[in-house]
This record gives structure tokens, sequence and C-alpha cells, in this order.
């Protein structure tokens, strides 16, 4: 039958994929926003579905470039299309976005269940999966762009979905504003790149880079686009976002900001990979700005104390790890890697996080927590795995993706990245596990923590799932579809036990026996480091210069408008009106033998300008 | 028989009762002489009308269309005359002067 | 000819002075009068003799004694001289002095005014006076302004006696 066979073209499975979330997202606004349940239900369901479409993509072949609909076409000069690219990379990226999707909407039906705005919630989810899919299944850079600030959009929304809590409104504010910032220069970077290469498709960008000569434009445009990243993936000195996105529910903070949209940024430079081995220099930056992060974030991560902002500095950290490794050029898949394996177990971290949030009735300083192993055991193991995972204790996913990335910077030679990637892997263990001793360890101190019980199956089965991941995902059979390239397979690391990863697990030991030497059966924080702990001060150091701006550029305009603009456009004109009224008053007698006497001489001069 | 008449002299003479009017209509203070000088204005006109129409001779005659005009000339003035007397007269029940500089509401 | 000529212009000219010059109303008036005798002489010293018998039967004949009428029915009196007006003289003065000059100046610069008074040929007998050619003109080409004309003094009736009225209490 002819609707069963279109049903079954790779080309309506795509576009499926990409507009389910929408139609779902619009018929929640329009139709169902009363019905709390039924739209959580669409919801999900259409999460479902997606995930089994990305699934049958996956499996269906090699690289199809589905239907394009023309958008702009300006000839030879300038064309735009709507048009979705399924080939490895976004294949991958998609079974991520949908399958984590997926396990957040789960969870969300049980952490919302007694939330006032379910349904707008769930509409913000949906529209969020539409605009993740468009970024991954764009084929040009225009149309990434359209769907990128549609992800900015959506984040917006999901953030600040708690409004009446003035925090959560300005946090949604700021993460808007700082993406902003970032797409001002990717904006600049996509118009570079035009000018270079004549086109803004990916295939014919590729194409187009061999012939590139002008070096210096080059890394210029790599750079602006790179300001892209900056801005999604939260990389100094645009992170600043990321933890404030904190004010959103946690199932928001696991999907957006671990898993998926702050991968984004990773995902763009992965796109364009091959702009960036052209460009030296640019991607020599790339690096060093990954590096910086990961550190500066690590050592902020040491003194926060709020469960989910230790996890979002954790975010930071890594993210900077992807970066780098996008950066270091070399042929290899290491960042996508990462990327993958940290989006499970980061996602299972936010959502154990927010398991044990949700039994401690919303409770998230770690102090006031304790002794939750007992209580909470599912929660407790499963956030256990995803800790093992992220510090890279040997033989989990994150020990492999993290591996990947220091052995690409060693092979190329890049040593500043790779001296600052091995302090942040003797960081990160240290910090994590002051984490679960802290909250999960020892003796209960509050009674909130005293009376917490396990979650709900509807919220820990989403857990499990990412357990499993985090611990099997980086072999062959589950990342084998899901890279691109095909070879950053376990078995070509196994042979490779080198200085790297000594170095690596001696910083893992040095951390975790750290961390329980100085944390155990602790009340209160023994280290205060206020540097640390207050964000290296660049917020204030940010809100400062933007005062300061703000001030000089109000001080002008008043200058201006006070001695330039109210004496030349206003005063003027109105004065002179008045005196050329006055002045032809005086005309007006009332006399009509004056008025003969203004005829007889306008007679005269008539008749004199008529004769010379 | 020729004669040493000139047009300019009737121009002249023209001109010179048109001026006198236009200094009567200026310096007078009642409003019946300045109006009578305004007349005299008229006529001085017509008198170049019909020296005009006399010079441009057509197959021995004058132009007769000058004459036409005077005629449609003369009879606008009589009307003019009648409707600008009754306000004249309507203004003097009024104002009960008829000194042109004491009517001056006008004034700024 | 030109002897008369001399004569009739300074009677139009001294007439019109004594308009100006004249306190009393009723002495300009008749200044004005003869002011028009002279100017109809002039007229027919141009071969316009309808246009001068009707100069004197209308305007002289029916616009001056109008103007007599209402003189004598406001009982308007002689102008009093105020302190000496001298911005007036000096503006009126100026005025007539520049219009005067710039006449001069027209007239001796032009060629068409010394085209000289020459006697008419022209045929003739029974329909060839003026009255009979401006009677044809007037019937035929110039109809329509007889009709707008005649309208006119309708309008001009009825608006005198319109203004005429005094207010209804």
């Amino acid at each position: 039958m002819p609707l069963l066979d279109t049903l079954q073209t790779a080309n309506f499975q795509a576009w499926a994929l990409l507009l389910l979330p929408l139609i779902v997202a619009a018929f929640i606004l329009v139709v169902t926003k009363r019905w709390s349940g039924i739209s959580s239900l669409l919801s999900v369901g259409s999460a479902l579905i997606t995930l089994l479409l990305a699934i049958k993509l996956a499996a269906g072949g090699d690289s199809t470039e589905i239907g394009s609909l023309p958008w702009i076409d300006l000839g030879d000069t300038f064309r735009v299309d709507i048009g979705l690219k399924v080939d490895e990379l976004s294949r991958g990226m998609m079974l991520i976005v949908t399958s984590i999707g997926f396990l957040v909407h789960l969870f969300s039906l049980g952490y919302m269940k007694d939330d006032a705005g379910k349904s707008r919630y769930f509409g913000g989810l949906s529209l969020f999966m539409f605009s993740m899919t468009g970024i991954v299944l764009a084929n040009n850079f225009v149309m990434m762009f359209i769907f990128w600030e549609l992800v900015g959009v959506s984040s917006y929304i999901l953030i600040g979905h708690w409004y009446h809590k003035n925090s959560a409104a300005e946090a949604a504010k700021k993460a808007f504003l700082t993406n902003r910032i970032g797409d001002f220069g990717f904006m600049i970077g996509i118009l570079l790149v035009w000018v270079l290469t004549g086109s803004i498709f990916f295939d014919e960008i590729q194409a187009a880079v061999g012939g590139i000569t002008n070096m210096a434009l080059l890394n210029g445009a790599v750079l602006c686009v790179f300001c892209g990243a900056i801005g999604k993936s939260a990389q100094v000195p645009l992170h600043v976002w990321l933890p404030d996105a904190m004010e959103g529910p946690t199932p928001v903070s696991a999907l957006i900001h671990a898993a998926t949209m702050v991968a984004a940024g990773v995902f763009m430079l992965a796109r364009v990979v091959f702009l960036i081995e052209a460009a030296d220099m640019a991607a020599e930056v790339i690096a060093w700005i990954g590096g910086i992060t990961a550190l500066v974030a690590a050592l902020m991560a040491l003194q926060q104390n709020d469960i989910k902002r230790i996890l979002a500095y954790s975010t930071l950290s890594q993210l900077g790890y992807m970066i780098m490794a996008q950066g270091i050029s070399g042929g290899s898949d290491a960042g996508m890697f990462h990327l993958y394996t940290h989006a499970f177990f980061k996602a299972l971290l936010f959502l154990g996080a927010g398991a044990v949030i949700y039994a401690c009735h919303h409770e998230q300083n770690i102090w006031k927590m304790g002794g939750l192993r007992r209580k909470m055991p599912i929660t407790f193991w499963t956030f256990a795995i995803g800790t093992a995972a992220l510090i890279a204790v040997p033989f989990t996913s994150g020990f492999w993706s993290k591996e990947a990335i220091l052995e690409a910077a060693h092979e190329q030679h890049m040593h500043g990245p790779y001296w600052l990637g091995m302090i942040v892997a003797f960081l990160t263990p240290f910090y994590m596990t002051r984490l679960v001793i802290v909250a999960f360890l020892g003796g209960v101190r509050t009674e909130e923590s005293a009376n917490a019980k396990e979650v709900p199956a509807v919220m820990w089965a989403p857990l499990a799932v990412l357990a499993f991941m985090a611990l099997f995902s980086a072999y062959g059979f589950i990342a084998g579809p899901l890279l691109a390239r095909g070879d950053a397979d376990v078995g070509h690391f196994f042979g490779h036990i080198g200085l790297t990863a000594i170095l690596s697990f001696i910083g893992l030991i040095v951390g975790v026996a750290g961390a329980f030497f100085l944390y155990k059966d602790k009340k209160k924080d023994p280290i205060n480091i206020p540097l640390f702990a207050n964000k290296f001060y660049i917020d204030e150091i940010y809100l400062g210069l933007i005062r300061i701006f703000q001030d000089t550029l109000a001080a002008f305009l008043d200058f201006f408008d006070r001695f330039v603009l109210d004496p030349v456009v206003v005063r003027f004109p109105a004065l002179s009106v008045m005196s050329a009224g006055r002045f032809l008053r005086i005309f007006q007698v009332g006399n009509v033998q004056a008025y003969a006497f203004y005829f007889g001489i306008a007679v005269v001069a008539l008749i004199l300008f008529l004769i010379l | 028989m020729e004669t040493a008449l000139t047009l300019n002299h009737f121009l002249l003479v023209s001109g010179l009762l048109f001026a006198i009017g236009l200094a009567g209509v200026l310096v007078r203070r009642n409003l019946i002489v300045i109006f009578m000088c305004l007349e005299l204005m008229l006529a001085a006109a017509n008198l170049t009308l019909v020296a005009f129409s006399r010079f441009n001779v057509v197959d021995g005659e004058p132009a007769y269309d000058g004459h036409v005009l005077l005629f449609f000339i003369i009879t606008v003035a009589a009307a003019e005359v009648a409707v600008g007397l009754a306000i004249i007269v309507a203004l003097f029940r009024s104002r009960e002067t008829t000194d042109v500089t004491k009517i001056n509401s006008m004034k700024h | 000819m030109t002897f008369l000529f001399y004569i009739f212009a300074a009677f139009a000219l001294i007439g019109g002075i004594g308009v100006v010059v004249n306190k009393n109303p009723v002495s300009a008036a008749f200044s004005m009068v003869l002011s028009f005798l002279g100017l109809a002489a002039l007229f027919i010293q141009l071969n316009a003799f309808l246009v001068g018998i009707l100069q004197i039967l209308v305007y002289a004949g029916a616009i001056m004694v109008l103007f007599l009428f209402i003189i004598m029915l406001m009982d308007v009196p002689e102008e009093e001289r105020k302190r000496f007006p001298f911005f007036t003289f000096v503006g009126a003065g100026g005025v007539v002095a520049g219009f005067v000059a710039l006449l001069v100046i027209v007239l001796k610069r032009a060629e068409i005014g010394t085209a000289k008074l020459v006697p008419l040929e022209k045929a003739e007998g029974v329909g060839t006076s003026d009255v009979h050619r401006i009677g044809e003109l007037l019937f035929s080409q110039y109809w329509f302004p007889i009709q707008v004309v005649a309208i006119l003094l309708l309008v001009a009736t009825v608006g005198v006696v319109v203004l005429s009225k005094k207010e209804l209490k």
C-alpha cells in the first residue's frame, strides 16, 4: 500500500523525527493546556516514537541526504535550504538525544507530578526535542543557526519554568543573553565561511576547504564560529549561565544542561571538523580554551555546597574536555566519544540528584543530607556507578573516553592542554567523592534526610537504564553505531597502557583517598577557599563591566540630548517660528489704508522687477 | 489731419490720474472719499483701454473689442459702487463714524 | 486737436487733484464730476463715442449722484485734521512718486507709445458707426458676458437690499 510504503521511507522517517515533537508542542499549547495528564502522556509518547524512529534510522545503513526544501534561493550567490542530513554523525547524536530524552520524559512524569505548570513543562520539553533534532539533522549552517536559537528559547522557557521565583527568571534571562553574545560571533563566523567558500551547506564547504588560501581569514572564521560553541557549551568566558541554569527543574538540567544542548557546541565543531583541521591556529586556541575551562570549573566545584551546582561545574569541566578534544586535530573521534559517554553518566547523575532532592522534599544543600545510602539504595548505587564513570574508574565508559582524549593530546604534542587535562583528572575524583560521601554516607544530618525514602519506579527505572549505559556504553556493540568514524572502539585503546593511563590512575586514587580522609563523618566543610566558592568572582566582574558600560553610554546620551539635540532640533525651530510670527504680526495694523499702502509698494516693486 | 498726439500722451495722462487716485486712497481718512478715489483709479484704467483700442486700427476701424470691454467695466463699476456704498452705510450704522483710522478692530 | 487734448487732460487731472485735496466731501464729489467730464472728452477725441457718452451717463450721472446721496444721507462731516500725519504723507508720497517715475521710464522705453494719432479712413455709411459695431460685437461674440453681467447686476441689487436692512428686533 502506498501509505505504508511512504511510512517506510527514510525521508518520511527523518522528517517525522524532526516535526513530531513540534506538532505535539503546538497541540499541547493550543488544545490540551488545561489537561496536564494528557499533555504529559502526549509528550512522553512523542519521545518514545522519536526514539524508535532514531533507532530505525540508525539501522538503516549508509549516509543519506534526505529531501531538502529550498527556502532562500538567490541563484549562484546564496542559497539556504531547510534540509536534513542523516549520516553517521547525526544518527549517533540522534540516538543519544532521543534515548536520554525519552528517559528524562519518563522521569519527569514522576518528578513533576504535583507541579502546577505541568502542561507548560511538557510543551517546553517537546519544543526542545524539536529544536535539538533540528540542530543535529541540519544540512547547512543557517538552518543550524535557526535551530541553535530555538534551542536557546526552549532553554529559556524551561529554566524559567518556575517563573514566579525571581532567581529562576533572572537565570533564564542570563542564559539567553549570554548565549546571544556567543551567537553574534557565530553569525559572523557563518558569514565569513560563506565568504571563503561561497556556500553554507556542509557538503559544499567540505569540498571547498582544500581550495582556501587566505589562512588568516580562515582562522578568523573558525574562531568566530567557535564563539557559538563558547556560548552554547558554556566555555570560559561565557560559562556564567550554566550554574545559574540549575534553577530549572532537575530533569531539565539532566536533559538540556548535561546531555544535549550544551553538547550542541561540541557537535557543531564535529560537524565542521574539516574546517578546524584546516585552521591550525584556531584549533590550538580551541584546545586551550577547553583546557582552561576544564581546570577553572573543577576548581570552582571543590567548594560548592548545592548538589546541582557541583554537578553543573562538573559538566562545565567535562565540556572543557570535549572542546579540548575537538581542538586537538588528528582525525580521532575522542571528543564525540566523550560526549556520548558523558551524556549517559551525567544524565544519570542529574536524575539521581533529582531523586534525592525529591525524596528530601526539595532540599539541595549536601550538608543537609546524609545517610541516604540506607534510605534510598537504588538511587545510591546508580549514583555511585555514575560517579565511577565520571571519575574514570578503569573499564567504565568514562574511563575509555577520557583516556582517548588525553591520549590524543599526548599524540599531537599539545602539552599545555595535556597537563591541564591531567590536573583536572586529579581534581575530579576529589570533588565527586566529596559529594558522594557527604550526601550519601555517614550519619543523618537533618530531619528531611531522615524521612527520605526510595523514589517510585517511574523514577528509578530510567536511573537503572542509564547506569547500565554508563558502565557499558564504551564497548563496541553500543559505541559502533554511535560514532562517525567507527574506529574509536574499546579495542583501539586496549593495547595502550602508557604513561597517560598510569598517571590518571594515580590521580584517581589520590583524589578518592584525599576526599575520604578530609570529609568522612564531618558536619561541615573543613576546607574553606572563598575564591573557589565565589566562582572566582567572575559574575561580579561582569556585572561591574556592564554597569560601567551602561553608565558611560547613558552619560554620553544625556549630554548629547541636553546640549546638542535640545537646542538644535527642538528649541531652534520653535524659536525661529515664534520670532517670525512676532515679526509678521507687526504688519497687522488693522488699518485699511496701511494695507493699501502695502499694495502700492508691491505694485511698484513688481513693475520695477519687470523692467529691470 | 495728422496731429502730434501719440499714444504716450494718453498713457501718461492715464497713469498720472491713476497715481493721483492712489495718493487719495492712501491719504484721505473719510471712507467715502477713499471710495471715490478708487473709482478714479478705475476710470484712469478705462482711458488706457480706449487709447489702446484706438491705436490698434483694424481695417480702418479701431478695435472695438476694447470698447466692448469698457462697456462691461462701466457696468461692473456701477454695481460695485452700489454694493460698496451699501456696505459703508451698514458700517456707519454700527460704528457711528466714517473715519477709517477708527475702524481698526482687526489690529493685532 | 492737440490743444484741445491738453485742455481736457488738464480738466481730468485737476479734478482728480481736487478729489484728493478737498476736505468737504461734497466738494470732492463735484471735483470728481469735473474729472469725469474731462475723461469723457478725451474718449470722444479717441473716436470712442458710445463709451464717452456712457461715461457721462453712468459714471457722472448715476454713480456720482449715488455718492452725493449717501454723503448727504449720512451727514458726513468735514474731515478734521488731527496732528500732522507725517508717515502717511511720506509713505503715500513715496509710493506715488515711485509709480510715476516707473511710468515715465516704461513709456520712454516702449516703442509702441510713439504711434501717432492718425485720422481713420473708414467707410462711411449707415451701419458703420461705432454704436453699430459695438452692438454687433456684443450680440454675437460677447453674448455670454452680457448674460453674466446681467446676473451680476441682479446679484448686486439683491445684495444692496439685504445689506441695507436694519436689524430685525
